[in-house]
């Protein structure tokens, strides 16, 4: 049996804290062998991106390796002196981090921080490493490397400079790449192709990959075998197809049930198709939104031509009573502000949009039905709330401003029924939000919005900040609410698999413009727009195991 | 809630002890107690404030209350008895009056007009920000800009413009007793901009956040978003630059009454009281000046390593 490239051995990290001492990582074994990819997979607090830091010796202190060993090629790595660390670093094991936009100096051209990075690991003279540093790019999809060499990273989108990155990681031939997230700061479309360049460069060169993430399709289509973690302990290890298939602890079953699959399940109740009348509850017809580029302030005063930017192009579609309408879009697309002119925060250039009859941008009697009618649940549970409230003020304030309950006790007593409706103890009325877990939070902010009695939700990517199981509770809340109540959703979401499992009607968004809209079942089976079909090719999805 | 089980009065005690325990155990009481300076400025100025404050009360003798005065007692050195047969800790001045009273004094008016004018600042500071940050725009650019001329000025320059200016626009007979809020005035508004451009910074950050746009979306009046959502939201920063402005107003008053144009000598503060010992400084009676100008010192000082704590304690990332 060949040595593996690393192997980790009851690893265990430990934070002192003033009182206490907090494992991060808490025992935790795993070997990767060479040329393999694993993924480690597990929720916000799991301690996998804290096993890659041990690995790397880049703990935070106060944080420290309590216990355990980690080895490199049978060598001890976790005991070496801080200098003996540093040159691992970059010369026998690579990294790959999320954000491309803070991972490059953008001071260096791209070029600059290549040969660098080449010449400080390989013996190379500067001619030699500049062609290096060519063939790299070239070899991750950059078109013309040799003239790309001289541009700085802000002139590079975000995957191509994750490319970048990953030239970078890959450049003094390291035995390992550890990827931290290496796709969750990216688009779906880019996504895709961002873990293809991943997976070549490194079976090129013959590098070993630990892969961190929390999005189990990436692992599924990446990876040979995964580690799952929970609460800084591995759960489970095996090969991607054994785990994903035939999960065996109770905790990797649940998390593999949680998550949402593009593909339709059997078993599952396929909602009825939405008619496309007149008569609907929501519509939105001919919504356009221009913004103005450039300078604010004075420059306004100036005349002069403004140049203008089209977010939102002639967008039209309807809502019924009661059903869910999914918004699917990549960034930039103009979901958001579509969403914003919805809810009544940004005017529209022009257009119209309707609920039940009222124009809600018609003066002040629109205004009003709006008010009355439409909510907004947001993507960032931590800043929908303030975090200076309590929740009982958070909950009662849409039923106050709206005059629905005036005296204490009754406040008091709706909010406790609201609380208790989103599955919270009404106790917690008294605490303010940063007492809550981000699960617990988005319940808060779906109470709240239901504090005015709303007719319709829009709902601005309302678990993408979530981890999946919690996702899932969150949706399946949102689901009972909407059957209990008779609300009308519009669930606006980069996340295709969320989008069919809740609406009946799906629109799909690409530059500001509307590119496909109908029946969630006709537009995921048999899509007509090259786009869809591009997105729908693009998304890491559990079912695509290899 | 009715269906708890305590007494109505148990569980508001008992809350109000947790309370005060969970503070007790909050990482500023921690981050206090183990930064010796910041104990000691916070002694030393405490200390200095309960003198200023209880002055009338404490104070060895009246040195305003010329009835008590005698010219007999005049430049008698710290520590000694005067020809006329009193005792002074920390001497005379040129007129027979006690230096330690003086100071004592002296450090009254020096904290009235400091908290005054910083309070004055903050008010007018934090009011224009919010509404800058908030409302953007036009109203953005006026109000930033006027603060942005005002900041390449020294704010000595202005205070003692807008001093001047309003000294010249009250008739000659109510000077007297307008000077102190004259004084307050023209340190208040020298200083209102550092308030404005910080809190309009932090406004433009909260009202991109979603608990605005709920609030929005509700269509709640923008005035009680802006002090109900925004404003608590805000004031961290806030405090940290009062106290730190607190100590300039401090010195600005005292660099004002130096020059002579500050408070009227018949309510001298600290400045007036370096004013006239400097005069005595060359002649040998050095403690007219010493005292006064130390106990400036310390209270600059101590009010500005607290500031400085204080911003230390609330920023996470120096932690």
């Amino acid at each position: 049996m060949t040595e593996p490239v690393l192997s980790i051995k009851d690893l265990v990290v430990e934070f002192p804290f003033r009182n206490d001492v907090f494992r991060a990582v808490n025992g935790v074994s795993f070997d990767i062998m060479p040329g393999e990819v694993v993924g480690v997979v597990g929720e916000s607090g799991a301690g996998k991106s804290m096993t890659g830091s041990a690995v790397i010796g880049l703990i935070e202190p106060p944080g420290h390796i309590a216990s355990g060993e980690i080895r490199l090629k049978g060598e001890r790595i976790d005991n070496l002196p801080e200098e003996a660390k540093a040159k691992l670093r970059g010369r026998r094991i690579g990294m790959v981090f999320q954000d491309p936009l803070t991972s490059l100096n953008p001071l260096y051209t791209i070029g600059e921080q290549l040969i660098e990075t080449i010449r400080t690991h390989l013996p190379l003279s500067e001619a030699e490493a500049r062609q290096k540093a060519i063939d790299l790019l070239t070899e991750a999809g950059i078109p013309k490397a040799a003239e790309r060499m001289e541009s700085y990273p802000h002139q590079f989108s975000g995957g191509m400079r994750q490319r970048v990155v990953i030239a970078l990681a890959i450049a003094a031939e390291p035995e390992l790449i550890i990827a931290d997230e290496p796709t969750s700061a990216l688009d779906v479309s880019v996504q895709a192709q961002i873990i293809k360049v991943l997976k070549k460069l490194c079976a090129n060169h013959g590098a070993a990959v630990m892969l961190i993430t929390h999005d189990m399709g990436v692992i599924a289509q990446t990876a040979d075998r995964m580690v799952v973690m929970h609460q800084g302990t591995v759960v489970e290890t095996g090969t991607v197809g054994d785990i994903i298939r035939r999960p065996q602890e109770p905790y990797t079953i649940k998390l593999i049930n949680s998550i949402p699959t593009i593909q339709r399940q059997a078993g599952d109740v396929t909602p009825e198709e939405a008619a496309n009348d007149d008569g609907a509850y929501v519509q939105v017809k001919h919504l356009v939104r221009d913004f103005e580029i450039g300078g604010g302030g004075f420059l306004k005063l100036l005349p002069g031509k403004v140049e203008m930017f089209r977010a939102v192009n002639d967008v039209s579609f309807a809502i019924e009573k009661g059903k869910t309408f999914g918004l699917v879009g990549e960034s930039g697309s103009g979901k958001s502000t579509c969403a914003k002119m919805i809810v009544g925060l940004l005017r529209p250039s022009s257009g119209q949009i309707t609920v039940d009859g009222h124009d809600i941008w018609a003066g002040g009697a629109g205004h009003k039905e709006r008010r009355k009618r439409v909510q907004m649940i947001f993507q960032d549970p931590y800043a929908s709330l303030n975090p200076r409230w309590r929740v009982a003020d958070i909950v009662a304030e849409p039923m106050r401003t709206l005059g629905i309950a005036r005296n204490r006790t009754e406040v008091d007593h709706r909010v406790a029924e609201l609380l208790t409706r989103v599955r919270l103890d009404p106790s917690v009325m008294r605490k303010f939000p940063h007492e809550f877990s981000g699960g617990q939070r988005q319940r808060i902010a779906i109470a709240r919005a239901l504090s005015s009695q709303p007719e319709f939700i829009v709902c601005d990517e309302p678990t993408s900040a979530l981890d999946v199981s919690v996702q899932a509770q969150v949706l399946d809340l949102m689901q009972e609410l909407q059957d209990e109540f008779g609300l009308t959703y519009l669930l606006i979401s980069h996340n295709l698999a969320v989008v069919r499992q809740m609406s009946s009607a799906v629109g799909v968004l690409h530059n500001g413009v509307l590119v496909e809209k109908g029946p969630t079942d006709a537009i995921f089976d048999n899509p007509q727009a090259d786009y869809t079909k591009m997105l729908l090719d693009a998304v890491p999805d559990i079912s695509r195991v290899a | 809630m009715t269906d708890l089980p305590h007494s109505p009065e148990q569980p508001v005690v008992a809350a109000k002890t947790s309370r005060w325990r969970t503070f007790l155990k909050s990482d500023i009481v921690w981050s206090y107690r183990h930064s010796p300076v910041t104990i000691v400025a916070s002694i030393v100025a405490l200390v200095l404030i309960l003198m200023a404050v209880l002055a009338p009360w404490i104070a060895p003798y009246n040195p305003f209350n010329p009835a008590t005065l005698n010219l007999m007692d005049g430049f008698t050195p710290p520590n000694s008895n005067s020809f006329a047969g009193s005792y002074f800790i920390l001497g005379t001045d040129n007129q027979g009056r006690d230096v330690l009273s003086t100071i004592m004094y002296g450090s009254r008016v020096s904290l009235f007009v400091g908290f005054s004018a910083t309070l004055f600042a903050m008010v007018m500071g934090v009011g224009l920000g919010l509404v800058a940050g908030y409302l953007g725009g036009i109203w953005d650019a006026v109000i930033m800009r006027v603060a942005d001329v005002q900041l390449s000025f020294p704010a000595i320059l202005i205070a003692l413009l807008i001093f001047g200016v309003a000294r010249g626009l009250i008739p000659p007979n109510q000077q007297e007793g307008a000077a102190i809020w004259v004084l307050i005035l023209a340190i208040g508004l020298a200083n209102w901009a550092q308030f404005a451009r910080t809190v309009r910074g932090a406004t433009m950050v909260e009202r991109q956040k979603d608990y605005v746009s709920a609030a929005r979306i509700l269509g709640v009046n923008p005035f009680i978003i802006l002090l109900r959502h925004v404003l608590p939201n805000v004031m961290g920063p806030v405090l940290v630059i009062g106290t730190i402005g607190l100590a300039l107003a401090i010195i600005e008053e005292a660099t004002l009454s130096y020059l002579g144009v500050g408070v009227p000598p018949t309510q001298p503060s600290l400045g007036t009281l370096i004013r006239i010992g400097q005069q005595f400084l060359f002649s040998g009676e050095w403690w007219i000046l010493l005292f006064p100008a130390v106990t400036l010192v310390l209270l600059a000082l101590s009010v500005n390593l607290l500031g400085d704590w204080l911003r230390d304690a609330l920023n996470p990332k120096l932690r």
